[in-house]
């Protein structure tokens, strides 16, 4: 059987996630414990009219959703995952009608737990708009 | 001296509703999560009514993580803004006109927020309540407690730090 392509494995992810769906996410990247997802501005996600920056909460649930799928991709990942801990550091405000880039890498496993550092980006790469670090549930592969 | 007769009931209801609706209306996602907020007297309960967008895996099923810390932090912000607005509804300085014409002070912004997830949440309504541990002219710092059926079983709390909004004669000075 062929390996399924990164669009067929992004539209799978993002469909199989009712939330991430709804809130207009979109699988950039993903291999080996690192995942990108983008969140394109929406006039329903804004948590200040007067500026039309993007809420908090919905900046949160784009990088929650990354992390999770920086955890699923790695290579030694044999089972489902969930959020244990989420630590978010809001560093400025997302500008207004700029697509949201989060970036998440799974830098560390053991039997059970995965450590993942993450940031997200609009069209100032050089800026994060929010950096994090999580820890999540996981199931390392059974191999040999 | 002769003591004022306290205000209707009535009228002390109207006003401080208004003042929640007004915090809380003006927040395009607040509304798109869905959170409402159960008012009694001055204390806030937050509510986020289960909906089938809010699941994050539909093995399980269970909620979403990050609609969950979106709830949380939604929460902790009402709250901050609340305790501050209370005194200005109560004082009179912020007049039922005020609340129509939306001259209400900005919401306090987030500078970090930590989330435990204590229990996956259940596909059900999920209510939260926070408390302000220390408020500040310029910070605050507010933890928040999420459960469902019940109130004794949290399944996610969160603490975190915001920047206060400038009062009026800052911006004005």
């Amino acid at each position: 059987m062929s390996r399924p392509s990164l669009d067929q494995i992004a539209e799978a992810f993002v469909l199989a996630l009712p939330h991430a769906k709804d809130l207009g996410m979109r699988l950039v990247a993903l291999n080996d414990g690192h995942a990108e997802l983008a969140m394109p501005w929406d006039e329903d996600l804004v948590g200040d009219p007067s500026s039309g920056v993007i809420h908090g909460g919905a900046v949160s649930a784009l990088i929650d959703t990354t992390c999770g799928a920086a955890v699923m991709s790695h290579p030694e990942n044999g089972g489902d995952t969930a959020t244990l801990n989420l630590r978010i550091d809001y560093m400025r405000p997302a500008r207004p009608g700029e697509t949201l880039l989060a970036r998440a890498t799974c830098f560390h496993v053991t039997q059970t737990v995965a450590f993942v550092r993450a940031d997200a980006v609009d069209g100032d790469p050089e800026h994060p708009v929010a950096t994090a670090s999580a820890a999540f549930t996981f199931q390392r592969r059974i191999t040999g | 001296m002769a003591r004022r007769r306290p205000e209707p009931v009535q009228v002390v209801k109207e006003r401080r509703d208004a003042a929640l609706a007004a915090l809380v209306g003006g927040v395009p996602y607040i509304r798109r999560l869905g959170v409402q907020f159960d008012r009694r007297g001055d204390e806030l309960t937050a509510v986020l009514p289960f909906a089938d967008r809010l699941i994050g895996n539909p093995v399980l099923p269970a909620l979403h993580g990050g609609a969950i810390a979106a709830f949380l932090e939604i929460s902790a912000i009402v709250e901050l803004a609340w305790s501050g607005l209370w005194h200005e509804i109560e004082s009179g300085r912020i007049s039922m006109d005020d609340l129509r014409a939306g001259r209400l002070p900005k919401l306090p912004k987030t500078i970090d927020l930590t989330t435990d997830f204590l229990r996956s949440g259940l596909p059900r309504d999920a209510y939260a309540r926070a408390r302000v541990n220390r408020s500040g002219r310029r910070y605050a710092s507010v933890h928040v407690e999420a459960w469902q059926d019940n109130r004794d079983r949290p399944f996610a709390q969160a603490t975190g730090h915001f920047l206060m909004p400038l009062s009026a004669e800052e911006t004005d000075g």
